[in-house]
């Protein structure tokens, strides 16, 4: 049982001689209920490993509040919040063995010897450190990068806390370790039931394991919400740039009225992108005829008019190839239109568009997303 | 060997000359002809004769030199494990995120660079039975418990006393801790932040933090401090020599072994003398230092990459 409201965070750290203060939380809020899987995300240097840090009490908050199951923990030392963390580079204990580093907590709990040699053992099987080879007796120095990371899970998991805080465990293994742990992760999280907290700035480590995901740019929370809200459903545009790859396509454009139809036209050019809005999008775009608008629309939802049946006239532009990637199942294709570069991802593995050719392609329009220019925010 | 290889050697060898002559003219030679020496009656005026094991036996029997063993096998156990506990406890002190942080470390650090007469001279000073510091600060303890307890203690006139010379030597080496202090500090920075942190969420008191992460993997550091403190508290000489005005305290209580090499060979004029005992003092550093590194193979802990 763990559930844990944040309120209105917020972390300064005081500059050095000279320096200006650095905000780096700022009214953070948000909770993280129980059993879930809750991810922080977000570039380097947004705030998310003090975030962490503030709810593992290992740094002082500034201003706000932390509970616990609704007890306040702002002053509560660490030990005392019966959280376990997961550090980035493991932080084992170099002269202990991984049974000992596995079972120090308990040790420090006096929990009987019996109980403690039982928990680090299944905590070892469920982790793969006794088979094929018993690693209990190693020291950290004598373990691969994946093993350590896994004893370090296992010093979490025998404490069986009251949640989990991981900050970017993964990032210090290969791409083949990562995926792997990234699932057995999940697993994890399925088997023991239990409240999660993970920071990580790689998007897919954010998609696939959470629950709910919280993007932070600059100090300050963007959105919080399912990975495919945040995905089909991005809150401002720094959160549809930010999730997504290759990133989603933007292009400023103003709209207009013409006879009961709504248009939005491309920017910046004599050869502007026109496309022509129908139901819900054009009851949306009706409140904002006359103003700019930025639309978004994700490479996926942008097609090769060749390979429709019946591509929506409406919705079809002309555009030249500029680069063509082919990335295996797929391809990514480069756009120029006239003011903007776009990507198309086109479900071909052999490309089949020449490099400089003008060709047609038409939007998904049902999944486009406009923002204010002015602000980011979705419309 | 090919000739390349002799080539080689040669270079090395033609480059390392200096070294090598050093060492074998103001080491290796006074080593041999000591080790000579202390098979003959040799007064440095005369030519040495030769008489066997006659000076170890007549050291098997010297009441003075088992005295000087055993002060020196007694102030090198109680002052290294002292200075020890007292250089890690500032170190750990002086690694706290305090304010004027530098400025307590060079503090601490500042009277380890006296040289040892000016320091012997100034700790005479600080020991003085009626006059001196040390006492001065113990007065106000003393006349409390005094008062409490209804005993009748008195402050040792440190210097004059048998019983409490030895203790007021101890005292004026814990003087040099800073020295060891600044190795221990080097050691500390090595150890991760992240480690203290994961002790914490653990569930680590500060205490144990100290004693389950600082103390083991700070044992790298302990054993070359012990290892230098074990030599050079064996050999010690000159601040218990100028302690004493040049003599060896009262009733002896400060004499080492080192005194009495210098006794045997400068007052005495007994080199054969003085030549087995210093092959003594050198067979007694030799087997504890070897002992200690035995001891401490298992407890070391050694972070390899
Ligand atoms: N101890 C500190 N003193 C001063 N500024 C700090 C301190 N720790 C972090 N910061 C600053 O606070 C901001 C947030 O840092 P934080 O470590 O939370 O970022 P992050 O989101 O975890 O980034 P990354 O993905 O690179 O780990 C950064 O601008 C960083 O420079
Ligand atoms: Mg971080």
């Amino acid at each position: 049982m763990a559930e844990i409201v944040i309120d209105n965070l917020r972390k300064v750290y005081p500059g050095a001689k000279g320096q200006p203060d650095k905000v780096a939380v700022e009214g953070a809020s948000f909770t993280i209920h129980d059993k879930e899987f809750l991810v922080l995300v977000g570039p380097s240097g947004c705030g998310k490993t003090t975030t962490l840090r503030m709810i593992a009490g290992l740094e002082d908050i500034t201003s706000g509040s932390i509970r616990l199951d609704g007890r306040l923990i702002n002053d509560v030392a660490p030990k005392d919040r019966d959280l376990a963390m997961v550090f980035q580079n493991y932080a084992l204990y170099p002269h202990m063995t991984v049974y000992r580093n596995m079972a120090y907590a308990l040790e420090l709990r006096r929990v009987p010897k019996d109980d403690i040699r039982r928990r680090v053992e299944n905590a070892a099987k469920l982790l793969g450190l006794l088979e094929p080879d018993n690693l209990l007796e190693r020291k950290p120095k004598a373990l691969s990068g994946g093993q350590r990371q896994r004893v370090a899970l296992g010093r979490a998991i025998v404490r069986e806390p009251k949640a989990f805080l991981f900050d970017e465990p993964l990032s210090n293994l290969d791409a083949k370790m990562r995926v792997e742990t990234r699932a057995e992760l999940s697993r994890l999280h399925h088997a023991l039931q239990a409240t999660m907290v993970y920071v990580t700035h790689d998007q897919v480590e954010a998609m696939t394991l959470a629950d709910r995901i919280v993007v932070m740019n600059g100090g300050r929370i963007q959105q919080i919400a399912p990975p495919l809200e945040v995905y089909h459903r991005p809150a401002n545009l720094f959160v549809a740039g930010f999730i997504g790859s290759p990133r989603m396509n933007t292009i400023t454009g103003t709209v207009t009225g013409e006879g009961d139809r709504v248009i939005f036209t491309e920017k910046g050019t004599d050869h502007p992108i026109r496309l022509a809005m129908r139901g819900d999008l054009a009851r949306l775009l009706e409140k904002h005829l006359g103003q700019e608008v930025i639309l978004g629309l994700r490479p996926e939802h942008l097609a090769d008019a060749r390979d429709l049946t019946d591509p929506d006239p409406g919705a079809t532009f002309e555009a030249r190839v500029d680069v063509v990637e082919p990335v295996g199942a797929e391809t990514w294709v480069y756009l120029r239109s006239s003011a903007h570069q776009l990507i198309a991802r086109v479900p071909h593995a052999e490309p089949r568009t020449d490099i400089g050719h003008t060709l047609h392609f038409t939007a998904d329009l049902s999944r486009a997303r406009f923002f204010h220019p002015g602000t980011g925010e979705s419309l | 060997m090919t000739a390349r290889e002799k080539e080689r050697l040669r270079t090395g060898l033609l480059f390392i000359s200096p070294w090598l002559l050093g060492f074998a003219a103001l080491t290796l030679y006074p080593l041999l002809a000591s080790v000579w020496f202390s098979l003959c009656d040799y007064s440095v005026l005369t030519e040495p004769v030769f008489l066997g094991t006659e000076n170890y036996r007549e050291l098997w029997r010297d009441e003075v030199f088992w005295l000087a063993l055993r002060n020196t096998v007694v102030f090198a156990a109680v002052s290294i494990p002292l200075g020890t506990a007292l250089a890690i406890g500032l170190a750990v002190l002086l690694n706290q995120p305090v304010r004027g942080r530098g400025l307590y470390r060079t503090i601490f650090f500042l009277p380890s660079l006296v040289p040892a007469i000016s320091l012997a001279i100034l700790w005479q000073w600080l020991l003085n039975g009626s006059v001196g510091l040390v006492n001065e600060v113990l007065q106000w303890p003393l006349s409390l418990v005094n008062l409490v307890a209804g005993t009748s203690l008195r402050a040792p006139d440190w210097l004059n006393d048998p019983s409490w010379a030895l203790w007021g030597l101890v005292l004026t080496g814990l003087w040099g801790a800073g020295n060891a202090m600044v190795i221990y500090l080097a050691g500390l920075q090595e150890i991760p932040a992240e480690l203290y942190e994961a002790a914490e969420m653990d569930g680590a008191n500060a205490w144990q933090r100290f004693v389950n992460i600082t103390l083991p993997l700070l044992t790298p550091v302990i054993f070359f401090n012990v290892i230098m403190g074990l030599i050079g508290s064996l050999q010690t000489f000159a601040v218990p020599y100028i302690l004493t005005n040049g003599g060896d305290g009262p009733g002896r209580s400060l004499l080492f072994l080192a005194t009495y090499i210098y006794q045997s060979a400068f007052d005495y004029w007994n080199m054969g003398y003085a030549s087995a005992l210093a092959l003594v003092l050198f067979l007694l550093i030799l087997a504890l230092t070897l002992v200690v590194v035995r001891f401490g193979e298992k407890r070391v802990h050694y972070a390899g990459r």
